[in-house]
């Protein structure tokens, strides 16, 4: 069978109003199914023939998704909102700054208009050998074709690799975690709510999937706890260019402070490994030192413990170590 | 500047309004009645053989309407392209093409077709296919017989390669100075240069492919009425498409009317017509209806050209006062699968001209490989030789203690300056005119670089601060090209434009020279564009910056011949001699007395009573063929101004631009943030001001891309294009661009000698002084945390290189290496 690319073939499309019909939608159709956000990574995939669901589930007619709600412990954003009504939140921009300068630091102005939080977090990897329909084990097969020495792997993670070395391309996922978000997870009648933490799923325990969802599953809001509301939390991401550009690696870090010490710590990257990695061991580190130059330096160097960088990725390992220390020094970024 | 009414003003394009409520129609905009889709199957291979395609299951879908493959088409000498081939060079090549009622049931379709490849040995890097006992990209049908080769060695295929002596001793990314090589120039005595010189710097560096990624792709539709040829193409140039567009039909120049009265962008990639666009040419032909093929964003990545990569070594000499006494190049241009590219050779050519090396030596080849055909990108080779030669000369000039600016104003050429390979004679060629130090004085100024750089190498936290400037070159002009406008007796002045709109706006905007020269107001004035049977005269290509200069002289010609039968109609009704009578506010008068004359309308209906000359009856004998058959087609409508240009040409119109960037380099990150860039530049009069910014600063944004971001990247076992997308190609978008400042650009404003209006171009040399004072810039910032931290010689410069660098962790190739 010859390839070709650039067209989407034929599929059935759903565009149900309720999240019930939704839900009934993805029961019955289960694996065969494809659940549409924003678009912006499904397209790609459609068009390139390589993802072929027989039915796809647009969720874009449901407008109770896209509500952003302040509750009792914080606010919770439906999957659906856009990155700029989240960017645009006045809630999330006074409790939660970090969190809309991390939408703000994804995509181009015109995909943040279209693309969702839900999607943001949720979307796969943009390993460009993957992508590009190559039957590795992501995809499948027996191989991974980004690391052998005559790969090309500038993009690739340096942590976390299990036969895949592809990363998780997310600019809010980091924040989420550093937050302690959490996922608002929805299968026919039953919900489940799972920790941003352990919502990001490794090669190690299931290479064709970037996350816990699975078939059915549908990712209904993430609820950002008013823990972190206030609090000291940088985010920054490094990219090639300032349009369109997925990170090259992001980090996110919470601190509280008390009587000149941290206290508490959530230190988060991503775009170095195949989910967010919460960098627990410069958690420990960081816990009860002055928030200093020191203590940054320090971190960073914590951070960089165990690194295995591919050909062309080498310098990620210093970027990682000099974010994860500038996220501690320095003022966080708007 | 003389005081013009409509020259020097902006204004507002007569297809602005279509464009900005969407009604412009570009190429896959047009339908026809029952056209149909074609869709490609292209090579998954790098270099392969078709040994069997069964199409069977194809044809049978319903829906499907028609096939055309290779077998179908005339054959191409090579090592020219063909549309579709039976051994692709490249990954991406198109093999087939199904026509079908859907681009669904195309696709459907292709997945149907049983293709069986031979896979054969690629070349992704042109060194590979140097090295001694390397293989070739191909093989050249000569005489009948199949031939390896790598090259064109002067107009026939040969093979260049280097022997176990020349490579002994070298170190991977270094280029053997001496070793064979396709082609060699030289001026003067290059080893006396050195000899005189105080600093030498010999490095070897690298400048990546560019594909051209206009906005609009080469979407094509044709179909036929009888024997005539209707094509719907998306080119630069609409009277110099005609000509190739026809050869690739089987037909005519008269037998095809080319229609593309919008043009979404091509960079040098679409001048006239492109290869591919046989396909729906034939694919109609064979089927009998209209085709439609419109081309997707990886396949114009695949064959939509590519500036050819260049990696050279590079020796400069310098004086202690700045002066460049010596150069010597060895360049070796990436040439693609097919024809020939000249690139690496004016990497030398226009850096002679930029810095005036007192001597020099340019050696090179152009070696083919199994990546993407090459075509013209914006100042073929120019960009290349800014953003090579310009961080050599910034070493020296530091080494040397001078004054970046300094170093470029003495060695700026200057008037009839003479540069590049000499000629047959032993004699360089000359430019019309250069104010190059004018340039680099206005830019300078504007920039305010001398006080600026007071803060080179300034920290603020992370971020260190760094400037650069680069004086680029490119050809700016073309000439002997038609001009033809008719006044008719309505009262207003239809100007035929062949040029092309390809959104810089001179198709228009050298319209507005016979308007002037007539004293028409541009209310009155409709440009007649787009259409090949819309009778428009022979013009020049619209590319290589050439229209402004070309079209303002033969439109200024024109306006002469208008001129001259208006004042002989006028002394024929009114008296006295055609001298005595002068033309003004619409009407042609004798001087001194506006009310004894005739207005243009009725100067107008009186051409048509007098016939001959004067409404384009008889035509002069030296305008081209297809001017004289639009001409003659528009003949008896009014007053005539038809003429070729004539004047004399000076040299070679080459324009200048000089750019000047700051530039903030985080050394944690290796993030780079263009501060400012301002441009100082040299293209004689302004004819729009806009469209001149535009083309100034747009230009250095993609120069920006090339010092910052765009490029391929390779799986070097496989040969295959891994960054396909928009996105993973990363040329950069507004959004990369200074924000903290406009950026500025100044004119030196002072008129080139050799056009009637003083008008050159300036498009091409926009782009290298973007590209090599940005890398300069860098250089310039990381230089001051340490000699030598800024060397990089390598285009792109991305955050991991600046990392790497400054950590002396190893980077994963070597400095030369294609495509990583």
């Amino acid at each position: 069978m010859a390839v070709i690319r650039d067209v989407i073939p034929q599929l059935e499309l759903f565009q149900p109003s309720s999240t019930d019909d939704a839900l009934a939608l993805l029961a019955e159709h289960g694996s065969d199914a494809w659940v549409y956000a924003g678009g912006l990574d499904t397209l790609d995939w459609f068009k390139d023939r390589v993802k072929r669901p027989r039915v796809v589930v647009d969720l874009g007619g449901i407008d109770s998704m896209r509500e952003i709600r302040s509750t009792s412990d914080g606010i919770e954003i439906g999957a659906m909102a856009t990155l700029i009504s989240v960017i645009d939140n006045p809630e999330v921009r006074s409790q939660f700054p970090a969190l809309a300068y991390s939408a703000k630091s994804a995509a181009s102005p015109q995909i943040r208009h279209q693309g969702t939080i839900g999607g943001n977090i949720g979307q796969d990897t943009r390993c460009w050998y993957y992508r590009d329909g190559w039957t590795c084990y992501r995809a499948g097969g027996n191989i991974c074709y980004a690391s052998p020495p005559t790969a090309m792997n500038r993009e690739h993670c340096i942590l976390g690799a299990s036969r895949c070395v592809a990363v998780n391309p997310s600019d809010t996922a980091p924040t989420l975690v550093a937050l302690e978000a959490e996922m608002v997870v929805r299968r026919g009648n039953s919900e489940r709510v799972v920790a941003a933490e352990d919502f990001f799923v490794g090669p190690e325990i299931d290479i064709e999937r970037m996350t816990v969802l699975e078939p059915g599953d549908l990712l209904m809001s993430i609820r950002v706890p008013s823990k972190w509301a206030n609090s000291r939390v940088y985010f920054e991401k490094v990219r090639d260019r300032d349009s369109w550009d997925f990170p090259l690696a992001n980090v996110a870090t919470a601190i509280r402070e008390n009587g000149g010490t941290i206290e508490e710590a959530r230190v988060v990257v991503n775009g170095v490994a195949p989910t967010p990695v919460r960098l627990t061991a410069v958690e420990s580190a960081i816990i009860g030192q002055p928030r200093n130059e020191q203590t940054a330096e320090q971190a960073g160097n914590v951070s960089i413990q165990g690194v295995a960088p591919l050909t062309h990725n080498g310098y990620k390992v210093n970027l990682m170590k000099n974010l994860v220390k500038r996220s501690i020094r320095d003022e966080p970024l708007a | 500047m003389a005081d013009y009414k409509l020259l020097g003003k902006d204004y507002q394009t007569p297809d602005l309004y279509a464009k900005v409520t969407g009604r412009s129609k570009y190429a896959e905009d047009h339908r026809a009645e029952g056209m149909v889709f074609a869709k490609l199957l292209v090579s998954p291979m790098p270099h392969a053989r078709v040994r069997s395609i069964d199409t069977s299951r194809a044809e049978a879908l319903p829906g499907v309407e028609g096939i055309l493959t290779a077998d179908d088409l005339p054959e191409v000498d090579e090592p020219n392209e063909a549309a579709l081939t039976n051994e692709p060079l490249y990954e991406g090549e198109p093999i087939l093409a199904v026509a079908a009622v859907s681009e669904q049931v195309a696709s459907e379709a292709i997945e149907l077709i049983e293709i069986d490849y031979e896979p054969l040995p690629f070349i992704l890097d042109p060194l590979d296919s140097l090295m001694p006992g390397s293989h070739n990209a191909r093989t050249v049908t000569v005489d009948g017989e199949a031939v390896s080769a790598n090259t064109m060695v002067g107009r026939d295929p040969g093979e260049v390669k280097w022997s176990e002596s020349d490579v002994a001793g070298l170190a991977p990314g270094e280029i053997p100075m001496d070793a064979p090589a396709a082609a060699e120039w030289s001026y003067g005595d290059v080893e006396a240069g050195f000899a005189e010189a105080d600093v030498i710097i010999e490095e070897n560096s690298y400048h990546q492919s560019l594909s051209h990624q206009p906005l609009e792709s080469r979407t094509t539709m044709a179909y036929w009425e009888g024997n005539k040829v209707y094509v719907y193409p998306s080119v630069q140039s609409t009277a110099r498409s005609v000509g190739p567009l026809a050869r690739l039909a089987g037909v005519e120049p008269s037998d095809i009317v080319v229609i593309n009265e919008f043009t979404g962008g091509g960079f040098g990639s679409k001048i006239s017509g492109y290869v591919q666009a046989q396909i729906p040419i034939l694919l109609s032909k064979k089927i009998g209806k209209p085709v439609q093929m419109r081309v997707t964003r990886r396949d114009e990545t695949s064959f939509g050209r590519a500036r050819p990569g260049t990696q050279a070594r590079i020796k400069l000499g310098m004086r202690s006062d700045g002066r460049i006494t010596a150069v010597d190049i060895h360049a070796i241009g990436d040439g693609g699968p097919y024809g020939r590219s000249g690139d690496h050779m004016n990497v030398g050519g226009i850096g002679s001209l930029c810095y005036t090396p007192m001597a020099m030596r340019q050696r090179g080849t152009g070696v083919w490989t199994n990546t993407p055909p090459r075509g013209a990108q914006r100042a073929p080779g120019g960009v290349q030789s800014m953003t090579m030669l310009e961080p050599i000369i910034q070493k020296a000039a530091k080494r040397l203690g001078l004054d970046q600016v300094a170093v470029r104003r003495l060695n700026a050429p200057e008037g009839q300056a003479k540069y590049g390979a000499p000629g047959r004679d032993g004699e360089q060629g000359n430019v019309s005119s250069a104010f190059v130090k004018e340039a680099i004085d206005a830019g300078a100024g504007a920039f305010n670089w001398s006080e600026r750089i007071q803060r080179s190498g300034e920290r603020n936290g992370s971020k260190v601060t760094g400037f650069g400037v680069c004086v680029s070159s490119y050809a700016a002009g073309a000439s002997g090209v038609d001009g033809l406008f008719v006044i008719k007796p309505d009262g207003r002045m239809y100007i035929q434009s062949g040029i092309g709109n390809l959104g810089t706006e001179s198709t228009f905007d050298t319209m507005r020279a016979a308007a002037e020269g007539m004293d028409m107001p541009w209310e009155k004035c409709d440009v007649v564009w787009g259409d090949s049977s819309r009778h428009l005269p022979w013009s020049c290509s619209q590319g290589g910056s050439s229209t402004v200069h070309a079209h303002t002289r033969a439109n200024w010609a024109a306006v002469e011949d208008a001129t001259q039968k208006m004042k002989e109609v006028a002394a024929r009704d009114l008296g006295g001699s055609p001298d005595s009578y002068e033309i003004g506010g619409e009407r042609v008068y004798r001087r001194g007395n506006r009310g004894q004359g005739l207005s243009f309308a009725q100067v107008a209906q009186r051409a048509i009573d007098l016939g001959g000359k004067y409404d384009g009856n008889e035509l002069p004998e030296d305008i081209n063929g297809m001017t004289t058959a639009s001409a003659t087609a528009l003949a008896g409508q009014g007053l005539m101004g038809v003429a070729k240009d004539n004047y004399e040409e000076g040299g070679r119109r080459m324009s200048f631009a000089v750019g000047f960037a700051e530039v903030e380099v985080d050394i944690e990150t290796g993030d780079i943030k263009i501060i400012d860039y301002a441009a100082g530049t040299d293209a004689g009069t302004i004819i729009h001001p806009r469209a001149y910014g535009a083309q100034v600063l747009a230009g250095a944004i993609q120069g920006f891309s090339v010092a910052l971001s765009q490029k391929w990247v390779y799986d070097r076992r496989w040969g295959l294009l891994v960054a396909k997308r928009f996105y993973s190609n990363r040329p950069p978008s507004i959004m990369d661009v200074p924000h903290e400042r406009p950026m500025e650009w100044v004119n030196a404003d002072l008129p080139d000698p050799f056009n009637p209006l003083g008008a050159k171009g300036i498009g091409e040399a926009a782009q290298g002084a973007g590209s090599g004072a940005v890398v300069n810039a860098i250089a310039d910032a990381l230089d001051s945390l340490g000699d030598d931290t800024g060397d990089f010689y390598r285009s792109p410069v991305t955050r991991d290189m600046i990392l790497t660098k400054l950590e002396q962790a190893p980077i994963g190739h070597d400095r030369l290496t294609a495509h990583v």
